[in-house]
């Protein structure tokens, strides 16, 4: 390893202290781990007659069906999701000021609320003979306004330059928007964007709350079906199986974000440098410049809105 | 109205349990996730495996399910009879604190080497560089993202509602269940009750970066 900020790059005294720390380390994370196996066992949980239940057809078959009524609220939510925050973000960069205050209303609403309080509302208010419905829509609120918020950042960091050439060469604010901004912004915003499908992804578990019948609540449901000894559920098999799937999907879900962020990076090598802001807006006439700012927190220029 | 005039005692009481709830986490997360990052930039290969592991698992971990594992596992570790709250404490604090050691780690990572290399080549020792040269500049990236996480950790306290916990969330379901009320209202005091909470820490940690920034 090189040098990083915290330590040089280490001589031979540093490395025999280092080696020292390492093999005290090791021995206190096996320690760790020993203890942990050691008291599980003590408690019964590695007894294969606790996996017999797994073995059936029936039990796989319902862990498949808890995994697609997972996949299927997961797909849902992050299509109603992605759309509402394209609407939202839409509305936040709107060039009519009473838009964009009532969404901002709305999103800042919808980012401060526990998603869980708001599922409860739908299901208790609305829903409470189909809870799937109540958690795809308090999921695409939720994550619906976190998304708007990436939207609304990716497209404010294309380079001012960008629109007010777009604007200079003739385009309506809707061009501008779906033909130069939105395509270069995609781009930056995936790897967030996925990121916060992640968290849809694991919020779909909060089904388990309000008893819609998703992968933890078929995992609870096995975990408890075996009699408890003295007190202690078999849970061992039942964190082994579920906590893997959604482990598997979480980081397959989370590796395509970073492959996507590894290959947009190395497309990007032949973009110029972004110009100054002072030495573009010398180029375009000054009140088509103060047009071509579509977001509130503006320069200090702020020309009449025409449109 | 009448329902926060007729329930004000649960009210306030399951206000201050999300607000004790909220505090001890962030304790316990903070610790933990600081902790962390100092094994992850460890110069010990075990610690740094160690954090990785910790990190990738608990980011991916769904919370319901990491409440669940508490739950379950502690008595099957043969840790019997903790109460509901301090479970919840331990998931919340544990599933925080893998976020928080990212924010820690990526704004020690922030702070560029030659300030380390200048601080040394004055002779500085290792605690000095430390607690004079990187923390101070680290500490200054990673406050923001902190303080959004905490948010998002008094948010996520509402899962313990569905682990037996009193808090704010149990309170919305217990009155739900009451009928007589009309849900809407219950939902938006319940919703005025975070707001007042999140508000106010989105308030303290504004000031805390105003106090730490410097013109640069």
């Amino acid at each position: 390893m090189s040098a990083s900020v915290l330590y040089d790059v280490p001589g031979p005294k540093a490395r025999r202290r280092n080696r020292v720390y390492g093999v005290i380390s090791i021995a206190a994370v096996l320690g760790l781990i020993a203890f942990i196996i050691y008291r599980l066992d003590h408690t019964g949980q590695f007894q294969a007659g606790l996996w017999d239940d797994y073995q059936y057809a029936n039990t796989q078959d319902r862990i498949i069906e808890g995994l697609l009524t997972t996949l299927k609220t997961f797909a849902l939510a992050a299509v109603f999701s992605l759309a509402l925050g394209a609407a939202l973000a839409a509305g936040r960069l709107s060039d009519h000021r009473w838009v964009r205050w009532s969404t901002t209303v709305v999103v800042e609403f919808f980012r401060a609320m526990p998603l869980l309080i708001m599922i409860f509302l739908l299901y208790y208010a609305y829903f409470e003979t189909q809870p799937m419905w109540a958690l795809v829509i308090g999921l695409t609120l939720y994550n619906g306004s976190v998304q708007s918020e990436i939207f609304r950042a990716g497209i404010n960091a294309v380079p001012r330059g960008q629109s007010e050439a777009a604007y200079a060469i003739g385009l309506r604010k809707t061009q501008v928007m779906t033909n130069v901004l939105v395509p270069q912004a995609v781009r930056s915003m995936l790897p967030s964007i996925i990121s916060q499908l992640v968290v849809t992804l694991k919020d779909t578990s909060l089904g388990f709350i309000i008893l819609y019948e998703e992968l933890l609540y078929v995992g609870k449901a096995f975990a408890e079906r075996t009699p408890p000894e003295n007190g202690v559920y078999a849970f061992i098999p039942m964190v082994i199986v579920f906590g893997s799937i959604y482990i598997l999907l979480c980081l397959a879900l989370s590796s395509l974000a970073t492959w996507i962020e590894r290959s947009t990076q190395r497309s990007r090598k032949g973009a110029p440098a972004a110009l100054a802001a002072g030495s573009a807006t010398v180029m375009v006439n000054p009140s088509q410049s103060a047009k071509a700012r579509p977001d509130d927190d503006g320069g200090p220029q702020k020309g009449p809105k025409t449109d | 109205m009448n329902v926060l005039t007729d329930n004000f005692a649960a009210f306030r009481d399951g206000f201050l349990k999300t607000v004790e709830l909220t505090a001890l986490s962030t304790l316990l997360a903070l610790v933990l996730g600081i902790l962390i990052a100092a094994f992850r930039v460890s110069p010990v290969p075990a610690l740094r495996v160690f954090g990785t592991v910790w990190v990738t698992l608990l980011r991916n971990t769904p919370l319901v399910l990491l409440f669940l594992i508490v739950t379950l596992g502690l008595p099957a570790l043969g840790l019997k009879g903790w109460d509901s709250f301090w479970l919840a404490v331990m998931a919340l604090g544990c599933y925080t604190s893998a976020f928080i050691c990212e924010a820690v780690r990526s704004g020690i990572n922030t702070v560029s080497v030659g300030q380390a290399e200048a601080a040394r080549s004055i002779g500085m020792t290792f605690s000095q560089t430390l607690g004079h040269i990187v923390l101070p500049q680290a500490a200054r990236t990673a406050i923001p993202p902190v303080g959004s996480l905490i948010i998002a950790l008094t948010k996520n306290s509402a899962i313990a509602s569905g682990f037996d916990v009193m808090e704010l969330g149990a309170l919305q379901k217990e009155l739900n269940a009451d009928a007589g009320y009309n849900i809407l209202v219950i939902f938006l005091w319940i919703a005025i009750c975070y707001l007042i909470i999140t508000l106010t820490l989105s308030g303290l940690f504004r000031l805390l970066e105003n106090r730490m920034a410097v013109a640069r």
